[in-house]
């Protein structure tokens, strides 16, 4: 432990650590456009500055380390008017039109701008014509507004390993693109949307589907359906104003009725069948010899990850469809039947904490006899915009139970949220379809938290399970090569694409960090701890779906609605 | 495999076990022997080097020394530094994008021109310099170098009706 004195104060720090990380735990307020919590400081937009005694020019907190003795200023003159002069900077060639920017209300470089009392244009530079890169089903990349502070290259290199974009060309014509300058669709983009998630301004967004969602509404043709991911509930909150990471999913359903849905369907009832289904995939796998270990096939991120850059690990993956997509195929087929309705004239709409699904959604593999299975995808945002659209206040709504015959679901489907959830509901069931016996204690706690690798070891039924998760595809990186160099004791992995699971993914609110994850997931767990119904195999509609409808896991019917195909894909690495 | 991924394969093994440290003479390798970095040889070299396309491709748009297509049959080259900017290449290279109809790094679709903007020459007493298939032309003018452009039609022109 280390002393320094910062504003006048002395306080505590400990040797090598950086003035901010400092300051922050002293709860002194540094503006900052480029830190990223837990990755190494790049000290480039220089908006951390302080003033050191002894230092004729202004340090950067984020990056400058600590010594004994050091004394530190965080408002003086000198630091605000630097600082002001930054913004003014990045201001004078950025496109004024915040009140029609996504971002309008959240956006970093707004919100510093009017901190620092920025109110006049001292800096006028002409703003380079930028096209606006609408290629990608998932992102949409605005160029012009980005300010290279290098966030989400930084995500996608250091977090993902997928580095599809990086900086191209130099001074005031740099920019942050693909490879090659071509659009996000013909890039190693995975859409997993972590980029859009800690983008400080406007220059990265999700394509929107609320106005498609709009007209269906508004089409007395149409049947519309909605179905809800577990980690929107636990999410939703912080859009509409809430208490961080409370749970709203009742409130949820009745504000979906509210805008006009006609039926208001739980994901997690499907991930419960994705249980049934990948389970049973799993016991034959193992059974007869196929091919491990199996990798989960829930996010589509990884599904594309595993596609572009380990197409060799293809066969490992499960052939079972996301839970979203085998809710759509449901719905276009048995709830279609049972309702007597024209799949074709359903549109089933999603709501995800998710980017990546909005791509899934359009792979020609997901949809029976050209009609789609999902129509269209909101984010957790999106569906926030339609609460404010509709002037829905979560608050004041009254919770309201989620339709039939999808609305049910068991409390190991609402965990698929939470990195570990997927397998934490898998080996509840695994224990007892193959020992005939309901596992004594549910709670499997090697496989929660924010880790970024778990693993669990397991005698179930008499056989060794070698189980591993993980999430961020940094980490499915570092496994892949791992089990390429001949590691071998592994069954079954969970792989989340967004570090955490889904409760951080790439849909949710603006500025998610991860104290916000780990209470979501926390909330999840919570769910969980306090449900009647905490297994898959005893929900009751996924039993009489099966006895109704599909007959048996991995039946015909099964193989054809909810299972699916992959393909490598010829991208620039 | 085509000729350039069999040349870009050779100079390549001429970097064995190397990291991103080599990248750059790689490239410039690369670009002596191709006269531009093809797209095929950007992945190439990242397979060799373990790096992905977009880092190598932003490392090369960061160097002006790198093109991206083919040189033309003509390639021109146009001094921008302070003395050339001084004596007017800045109406010199307005001029030859107007009548050439491409831009600096681009390749005319005939194929018959590209067009190149270099920092200094070190040739500031001719001021202002190009270049026109590495010969130097001093003093030059938009119709010097209108001159200059059409003299290579014509040859072209001529070899067409020769042959």
């Amino acid at each position: 432990m280390i002393g320094i004195e910062a504003n006048g104060r002395t306080v505590e720090a400990k040797a090598g650590e950086t003035i901010l990380s400092v300051l922050r735990r002293e709860g002194i307020h540094v503006p900052t456009l480029c830190h990223m919590e837990g990755l190494e400081p790049s000290g480039a937009c220089r908006l951390c500055v302080v003033e050191l005694e002894g230092s004729a020019n202004l340090v950067p907190a984020c990056s400058f380390p600590v010594s004994e003795g050091m004394k530190v200023r965080t408002g003086t003159p000198k630091v605000l008017e630097a600082r002001k002069t930054i913004v003014e900077l990045l201001l004078s060639n950025h496109p004024d039109d915040c009140l029609y920017c996504s971002r309008s209300g959240n956006c970093d470089l707004q919100k510093l701008a009017g901190d620092l009392g920025v109110r006049q244009r001292h800096y006028r530079e002409p703003r380079p014509s930028r096209e606006l890169d609408v290629s990608s089903p998932s992102i949409i990349r605005d160029p012009a507004k980005c300010i290279l502070c290098g966030r989400c290259v930084r995500v996608c290199e250091e977090v993902q390993a997928v580095s599809a974009i990086d900086f191209t060309g130099r001074g005031s014509r740099a920019m942050v693109t693909p490879a090659f300058n071509s659009g996000l669709n013909m890039s190693s983009c995975i859409n997993c949307g972590q980029c859009v998630v800690v983008c400080p301004t406007g220059a990265l967004a999700e394509r929107s589907s609320v106005q498609e969602v709009m007209d269906a509404l508004s089409d007395p043709d149409l049947t519309v359906i909605v179905q809800h991911a577990p980690a929107v509930s636990v999410s939703l909150a912080e859009e509409a104003g809430l208490k961080p990471a409370t749970d709203v999913d009742g409130k949820m359903v009745a504000a979906l009725r509210r805008i006009g849905f006609d039926r208001v369907f739980d994901t997690s009832f499907t991930a419960d069948l994705t249980i049934m289904e990948e389970g049973s995939e799993l016991v034959e796998r193992v059974n007869n010899g196929g091919v491990l270990p199996m990798l989960t096939s829930c996010s589509p991120g990884w599904i594309k990850f595993v596609e572009t850059f380990y197409p060799e690990f293809i066969p490992n993956v499960s052939t079972c469809k996301s839970p979203q997509q085998m809710l759509g195929a449901l719905v276009k087929s048995f709830f279609a039947e049972r309702e007597q309705l024209d799949p074709k004239k359903i549109v089933s709409v999603s709501i995800m904490p998710c980017t990546a699904k909005k791509f899934e959604c359009s792979r020609p593999e997901m949809a029976n006899d050209y009609v789609p299975d999902v129509d269209y995808v909101l984010t957790t945002r999106e569906l926030g915009q339609l609460l404010r659209m509709f002037g829905l206040d979560l608050a004041s709504l009254e919770p309201e139970a989620a339709d039939s015959p999808f609305g049910e679901r068991s409390s190991a489907g609402k965990i698929f949220g939470a990195s570990g959830g997927v397998m934490e509901a898998a080996v509840r069931s695994a224990h007892y379809l193959l020992t005939g016996e309901e596992l004594q204690n549910l709670k499997i706690q090697p496989l929660r938290g924010m880790a970024g690798v778990k693993e669990l070891r397991a005698n179930v039924g008499g056989v060794e399970i070698g189980a591993c998760v993980v999430s961020g595809l940094g980490n499915a990186r570092n496994l892949l090569d791992q089990i390429k160099v001949g590691r071998d004791d592994l069954h079954f992995i969970e792989v989340m694409t967004c570090p955490g699971g889904c409760v951080g993914g790439g849909g949710q609110p603006i500025g998610t960090e991860r104290d916000a994850v780990k209470s979501r997931m926390e909330t999840l767990y919570r769910i969980d701890r306090e449900e009647q119904l905490r297994v898959s195999h005893k929900n009751p509609w996924v039993l009489r779906l099966y006895e109704e409808f599909l007959g048996k896991p991995l039946s015909h019917k099964s193989h054809k609605l909810l299972h699916t195909t992959y393909d490598k894909r010829h991208v620039p690495l | 495999m085509k000729e350039s991924a069999k040349k870009v394969k050779a100079i390549l093994a001429k970097y064995p076990d190397s990291g991103r440290d080599a990248l750059i003479p790689i490239l410039q390798d690369i670009q002596d022997e191709l006269g531009y970095l093809p797209t095929s040889a950007i992945m190439q070299v990242g397979a060799h080097l373990a790096l992905p396309s977009s880092k190598i491709y932003g490392v090369a748009t960061f160097y002006n020394q790198f093109r991206f297509q083919p040189k033309g049959r003509n390639h021109i080259t146009i001094c921008r530094g302070t003395a050339c900017h001084v004596k007017g290449s800045g109406k010199l290279l307005e001029n030859a994008v107007a009548t050439l109809k491409i831009k600096p790094g681009q390749t005319s679709r005939d194929k018959l021109f590209s067009l190149e903007t270099v920092a200094c020459m070190g040739a500031c007493g001719l001021a202002p310099v190009i270049t026109v298939n590495d010969e130097f032309n001093a003093k030059a003018s938009p119709a010097k170098l209108n001159r200059l452009a059409r003299c290579c039609k014509d040859e072209i022109t001529q070899e067409r009706e020769n042959s």
